[in-house]
């Protein structure tokens, strides 16, 4: 831990990276102390208000209905992040779990499970959303689910090509001869090599998980009205540009916070968990 | 009673093409104690049979054996899957070519000592574990051993981390070692200094070697018996000295022949086949 701590610090860009995902994480967990008004993450209207420009009261500015933006990209933090959080908790030791399979026990289980994961990702991955979301109701956790579906093929690729390349070195062939059993093979011998890869993969995903599951809430499919998503929030203020730009400029930085700052961990990361080779 | 017995071994690979023969009936047998060298070029079936012995290659779908493996008396091919999975790393275990790519990378060695040290004794603790390792480490002439269990294998030179296999494949004891060309991927003088070490170790703890190679000046000083084999067969077997000092077959004339001389002369021009390497096996003082 102190080692670990020691490896980031030398590194400054993963120290920033960790303020920025620390200050989102903060503001979505005291986002109803930190907003100045959080009955605006709800269906309020306020007329007198609608419209304006940063200022002293509202200083990102309020929405075409009045209500104040910097609250509700507070609130619209933990959509984000819970998405991205249970979308990556699922579809990572699925696809994890399958692509250590497919290449380590070969023939039969390879076949099978990479022609099911070259199904999933022959489908572009919005329309797969879509079309689940069409069958299911769009609520928050069919979402969830849809993303997920169509997120864990990528991760059973990246594992299993690692996987394929582990397979050969000599110490899993040592590590079966001692007698290892075969789920100790993939899981204590071939899975720590295969964590650098993995974990900033998953970092680097965070940011578009939260992208595409905007992109759900624009088509109307993901997080509904009146609940605070950024994704929707850029895509309606972007109509108004340049004229309103706080209302696309500020939960664009919001997204871009969030997703740079996982990018940065995900560099410092890899120094940690990648010993030099 | 042998340690190890081999007795009329074939194997073939059933292909999409149909059946690809590999052993075509081998025998050979290494006594307790004994170190016996089976030595061939590239593909001649040296390492597919060590895999047959350690009960790897029955499992691989595929496989077709035939032929008599005895392991301490015992017939392998009537032992349950189960069961030659207990022999493994308990009563044989074996030693690779690369040193250094048979650690994993991201495991310090105390862990992965533990692991092999847990084959015969479940659930041994770390505190324990180190202990022993220490002794291990020891006898394989570490001078710092507490560093060493504290060292990834890429902070370690080949030869220490060839040292490091020798331990972990003698901690358990077993009464047969694979060695299956060790120290190739080291250069001469390391692995001059590790195969001694060995030689000592297996000596002293009665070990019996099946020692896989394609080095004959290695073979010539480690082992009692040799057994030269071409192709899936074995064409000459009998004492070291016997075989090197009156080499019976043809295809152990060339090997010979082929070992590039260090007073130069260039690289010798050898047939890549020769009918007369197909020549009956030349057994020196009949079959052991």
């Amino acid at each position: 831990m102190i080692r670990s701590l020691r490896i980031l610090s030398a590194n400054p860009l993963s120290l920033v990276g960790l303020a920025l995902v620390g200050l989102v994480i903060l503001a979505a967990a005291f986002a109803d102390f930190l907003a100045p008004f959080p009955e605006h993450r709800g269906a309020v209207v306020d007329f007198v208000n609608f419209n304006k420009p940063p200022d002293g009261t509202y200083f990102m500015g309020t929405d075409l209905v009045g209500r104040d933006m910097f609250s509700r990209i507070l609130y619209a933090y933990r959509i984000s992040l819970l998405l991205g959080v249970v979308v990556l908790a699922v579809a990572v030791p699925v696809g994890v779990t399958l692509g250590l399979m497919a290449g380590y026990l070969g023939g039969w289980w390879e076949y099978a499970l990479m022609r099911i994961t070259d199904v999933f990702l022959s489908i572009p991955p919005l329309v797969l959303a879509i079309a689940i979301m069409g069958v299911l109701q769009p609520t928050l956790l069919n979402g969830m689910l849809a993303v997920t579906a169509m997120w864990w093929p990528w991760y059973t690729r990246l594992v299993y090509n690692i996987t394929r390349g582990e397979k050969v070195e000599g110490y899993v062939l040592a590590a079966e001869v001692i007698g290892a059993s075969r789920a100790h093979v993939m899981f204590r011998e071939i899975l720590p090599n295969a964590v650098p890869a993995i974990v900033t993969k998953m970092t680097l995903d965070f940011g578009f998980v939260i992208l595409i599951v905007s992109s759900l809430s624009f088509l109307g499919l993901g997080v509904q009205p009146p609940t605070p998503d950024l994704g929707s929030m850029v895509a309606e203020g972007a109509r108004y540009l340049p004229d309103s730009w706080w209302l696309a400029v500020f939960p664009g930085l919001a997204i871009l916070i969030a997703v740079f700052g996982f990018n940065l961990i995900g560099d410092g990361l890899r120094d940690i968990l990648g010993p030099d080779r | 009673m042998s340690t190890l017995d081999i007795r009329n071994l074939h194997l073939s690979f059933k292909l999409h093409s149909g059946l690809v023969h590999v052993l075509h009936g081998i025998s050979l047998s290494v006594a307790k104690g004994e170190r016996v060298a089976l030595v061939g070029e590239s593909g001649s079936g040296k390492s597919v049979t060590a895999r047959i012995v350690l009960g790897l290659l029955q499992e691989l779908r595929g496989a077709r054996i035939t032929g008599h493996v005895a392991f301490q008396g015992q017939d392998l091919s009537a032992l349950s899957p189960r069961a030659r999975h207990a022999l493994r790393g308990t009563a044989m275990s074996m030693i690779f070519q690369d040193p250094t790519s048979s650690l994993n990378p991201v495991y310090r060695i105390a862990p992965q000592f533990r692991e092999v040290l847990a084959r015969a004794t479940p659930g041994i603790s770390m505190e324990a574990a180190r202990a022993r390792a220490t002794t291990l480490l020891d006898e394989v002439a570490i001078t710092e051993p507490a560093r060493v269990l504290d060292s990834y294998p890429f902070q370690l030179s080949g030869g220490m981390n060839q040292r490091v296999m020798i331990a972990m494949a003698l901690a358990n004891r077993p009464a047969l070692l694979l060695a299956d060309e060790p120290g190739t991927a080291l250069d001469v003088t390391v692995q001059a200094q590790t195969l001694d070490l060995m030689r000592d170790l297996v000596a002293q703890h009665g070990t019996s070697v099946l020692f896989i190679s394609h080095n004959l000046g290695v073979v010539r000083e480690f082992a009692d018996r040799t057994c030269v084999i071409y192709k899936g067969r074995i064409v000459e077997s009998g004492p070291t000295e016997a075989v090197f000092e009156a080499p019976g077959h043809p295809y152990t004339r060339a090997l010979m022949a082929a070992q590039p001389r260090i007073t130069g002369g260039g690289l010798p021009e050898i047939a890549e086949a020769d009918s007369r390497f197909l020549a009956s096996a030349v057994i020196h003082g009949g079959l052991a």
